[in-house]
């Protein structure tokens, strides 16, 4: 425990958006989650790494909630956002979504048009206004800086896209419903080197209006993108600090032994 | 301390470090037979020295290589990262000095077709702590031992001291007799040589540190007592 | 298995025969499959497209010994049995397959799907008399509802199965989108994983109407048959299959030529049903992007 406590101090210093404290989460008797806290920064790159296994996944979709969907599941512990905690019994779910967007590994547009992908979550929140729905639709392509590539063919199909104007496209639909947090879980590990550094460049776009949580398997991504990075080891979180710092001189061996692959 | 998973990188880290320690050697010994050139006025061992110079040169460059392909193809984080920054930096100081002892080699190879003037000036020993200096540096480097190179530094203000003191002993010779001055000039040459030495040195313990602890001592007044 | 001595040539040679030997097995078993197909096809046409004509579509049933004639009644009657099943089997089917896959309850879902394998083994014989005992002895006349209604009960196990299987196949990537949207759970099924799997979903309740559409045993008992045109909903009428039956087992040759006509009247429809499946619908499956 005083692990977590020593590690959060650093995390501390600018305002947290999100704060976890204790968070325990059990697949069944699988612990997947041990006692983890963490602030996440507001409108800052936070970095969940770690090897496959460790929690980082199930921390990101704890943010949103979307763990809530799976059988045999059991969460302990808190999240808050802005102060309220999302696991109370008062907060609807899906008006968390609509705060707490999301963007997976695999990019998953709809088998609809574009314009139909990015104008689902407004249309799903009961906007119907022709006019207004462009004006989202336009302004969420241009946020993932995919409008000029798409806007003479908003009508053709999502699918026809490349992978990366795909996984683009999700994160327009994502920004579409005006959220405070983008999560993302492994956005790029399915594009190509040149997709790869748009999306990177994109998030640090976005970092000036949203908060983000990222999960990579890519630690140069990780280091190349955010501002804190979280080391997650066995579903514990074992160190939080400074991207800088986790990777040119971490306080602890074990994110020392992982940043530099020594993986045994 | 574990291995990386990739053996070919551990290997190349390796070599490394081997190569800044062999660099390190040839730098010491260099220093001895320029110094040993000096004091027996032994032209040719002088010539012999300044021969040698390019093999510290060629590894010089071969370190400076290895460290670029490392950056390039491994992307080393954390303790791997510094190590490979701080060889770059230590291979710097080590080429200096190896320059160091070149020009002592050349001051030597004048001053042996010269008289020698007397008193014998206490050259010998500034060479012996500064050749220490260097030595515990680079033992630290491998150990990777910070109180070790953090000994080092303090280490450093004898041998400013010896040569502040070298400085005004020959200043008083030159005063007495005006004939020896040139010769004096070049005496008082290697003593700011070895003072140099003793500097870089003291800049490789510092890297050294940096290199353990991911915390940088440059450019402070004083060393810390404490790290 | 590989002997050291054996060289790499030997070897070689012992991998190309074994090649060899296995692409004709299944050259071979391909061409049995469609060779009973293509058989079947030409038997039927060489027996049954002499008496094809229009008035086999137009015309109603003669009497014995009158030559001519045709089975319109017939192939309404089929229709409309398969309206009826339509009407019953789908919707119980489609929204079956929609929960099973959809909200998955655990016990209650493992409960339906085992009925539903079940059920799908019954002989449709089986379904026969349990329709008759319950929608014909109590009215007192066998009836195209009664039929119908036996052919979806006989529909309903295909149409959930395909359902759910093929909603099964729209990736849980799409769900988790919608959801992550703030979408709720409903909307997420209703607008993004159905309209995903439609086409699929269409094309396996497409074959599980042609699949019914050649059941005779059940029809026996409930709509049974008609000479004439069939009154009402509520009257037994007329069925391709078991029109079939009916006149392959009559004494007359003319009636024989109407059997094989109308049997191959019956392929055809359950091939074309099949085709238009696969062509029109199948072509594109969204939820395999």
């Amino acid at each position: 425990m005083d692990m977590a406590s020593s590690t959060l101090a650093t995390a501390e210093v600018s305002s947290a958006k999100i704060v976890v404290r204790d968070l325990t989460v059990r697949y069944g008797s699988t612990l997947a989650l041990d006692r983890v806290a963490l602030d996440v920064g507001d409108r800052q790159v936070t970095a969940l790494i770690g090897p496959s296994g460790c929690g980082k996944s199930t921390f990101l979709r704890c943010l949103n909630r979307m763990n809530d969907h799976i059988r045999n599941i059991r969460i302990e512990g808190s999240v808050s956002l802005d102060g309220v905690s999302i696991y109370d019994a008062a907060v609807d779910p899906v008006e968390l979504r609509r705060r707490v967007g999301m963007v997976f590994q695999k990019s998953n547009p709809f088998p609809k048009s574009i314009f139909d992908n990015v104008a689902f979550g407004p249309r799903v929140h009961g906007l119907r206004d022709r006019v207004e729905l462009r004006e989202i639709v336009e302004r969420s392509l241009r946020q993932a800086a995919l409008w000029d590539e798409v806007k003479d063919r908003l009508d053709r199909s999502a699918l026809d896209l490349s992978g990366g104007q795909q996984q683009r496209l999700c994160i327009a639909r994502a920004l579409a419903v005006e959220p405070d947090v983008l999560l993302m879980d492994e956005p790029a590990s399915a594009l190509d080197p040149i997709a790869t550094a748009k999306i990177e460049e994109l998030i640090h776009e976005l970092k000036t209006q949203y908060t983000i949580v990222i999960v990579t398997h890519n630690m140069q991504q990780a280091a190349r993108v955010s501002d804190t990075t979280a080391y997650f080891y066995l579903g514990r979180l074992v160190e939080v600090g400074p991207t800088e710092q986790i990777f040119t001189n971490p306080s602890r061996p074990e994110t020392e032994d992982y940043v530099t692959g020594r993986f045994g | 301390m574990r291995l990386h998973t990739d053996r070919t990188y551990e290997l190349q880290l390796e070599k490394l470090r081997s190569s800044v320690l062999e660099m390190g050697g040839l730098v010491e010994d260099q220093i001895a037979q320029a110094m040993r050139a000096l004091t027996m006025r032994d032209r040719d061992l002088a010539q012999a020295t300044i021969a040698r110079d390019h093999m510290v040169n060629r590894l010089d460059v071969e370190i400076d290589d290895l460290a670029l392909k490392l950056l390039a193809l491994h992307q080393p984080a954390a303790r791997d990262l510094r190590l490979i920054t701080t060889a770059l930096k230590v291979t710097t100081d080590l080429e200096r000095i190896g320059d160091l002892a070149e020009h002592i080699a050349e001051r030597a190879q004048e001053l042996a077709v010269e008289l020698p003037i007397k008193p014998t000036i206490d050259l010998p020993r500034m060479a012996d702590l500064a050749r220490g200096m260097l030595h515990r540096s680079l033992d630290a480097f491998v150990r990777e031992d910070e109180k070790l190179a953090l000994a080092v530094c303090s280490a450093d203000d004898t041998i400013d001291q010896l040569h502040e003191q070298l400085f005004c002993d020959l200043i008083s010779f030159m005063a007495d007799d005006p004939r020896t001055v040139s010769r004096a000039m070049r005496l008082l040459f290697v003593s700011k040589y070895l003072e140099r030495v003793g500097d870089h040195a003291t800049n490789i313990a510092e890297m050294v540190i940096f290199m353990v602890k991911g915390r940088s001592i440059r450019h402070l007044d004083r060393p810390p007592r404490d790290l | 298995m590989t002997s050291p001595s054996e060289s790499l040539d030997q070897r070689y040679a012992r991998r190309r025969r074994t090649e060899r030997a296995m692409f004709a097995a299944t050259v071979a078993a391909t061409a049995t499959v469609l060779g009973i197909l293509l058989f079947l096809l030409g038997y039927l046409v060489w027996q049954g497209a002499s008496a094809l004509s229009l008035d086999f579509f137009t015309h109603l049933p003669t009497p014995v010994g009158e030559a001519g004639g045709g089975m319109a009644n017939a192939l309404v009657g089929s229709a409309k049995l398969l309206l009826v099943a339509a009407v019953v089997g789908v919707p119980v089917g489609f929204l079956g397959g929609v929960y099973l896959a959809e909200y998955d309850g655990g016990r209650v879902a493992f409960a339906v799907r085992y009925a539903a394998d079940v059920l799908n083994g019954i002989p449709s014989i089986v379904i026969g008399i349990t329709v008759y005992g319950l929608l014909v002895v109590p009215f007192g006349h066998f009836s195209t509802l009664a039929g119908g209604i036996a052919l979806g009960l006989l529909m309903i196990p295909v149409a959930l199965r395909t359902t759910e299987e093929f909603l099964r196949l729209v990736p849980d990537t799409l769900r988790d989108a919608s959801l992550a949207l703030g979408a709720p759970q409903w909307v997420t099924v209703v607008r993004v994983v159905i309209p995903a799997g439609m086409r699929g979903i269409l094309t396996g309740l497409l074959l599980s109407l042609a699949r019914v559409a050649g059941e005779t045993a059940p029809l026996l008992f409930t709509a049974l048959s008609n000479r004439y045109w069939s009154p009402g909903w509520l009257q037994p009428t007329a069925s391709l299959p078991v029109m079939i039956f009916t006149y392959a087992i009559a004494p007359y040759d003319d009636w024989h030529r109407q059997a094989w006509a109308a049997a191959l009247v019956l392929l055809a429809i359950v091939l074309g049903a099949n085709v238009v499946a696969r062509l029109a619908l199948g072509g594109r499956s969204t939820a395999q992007t």
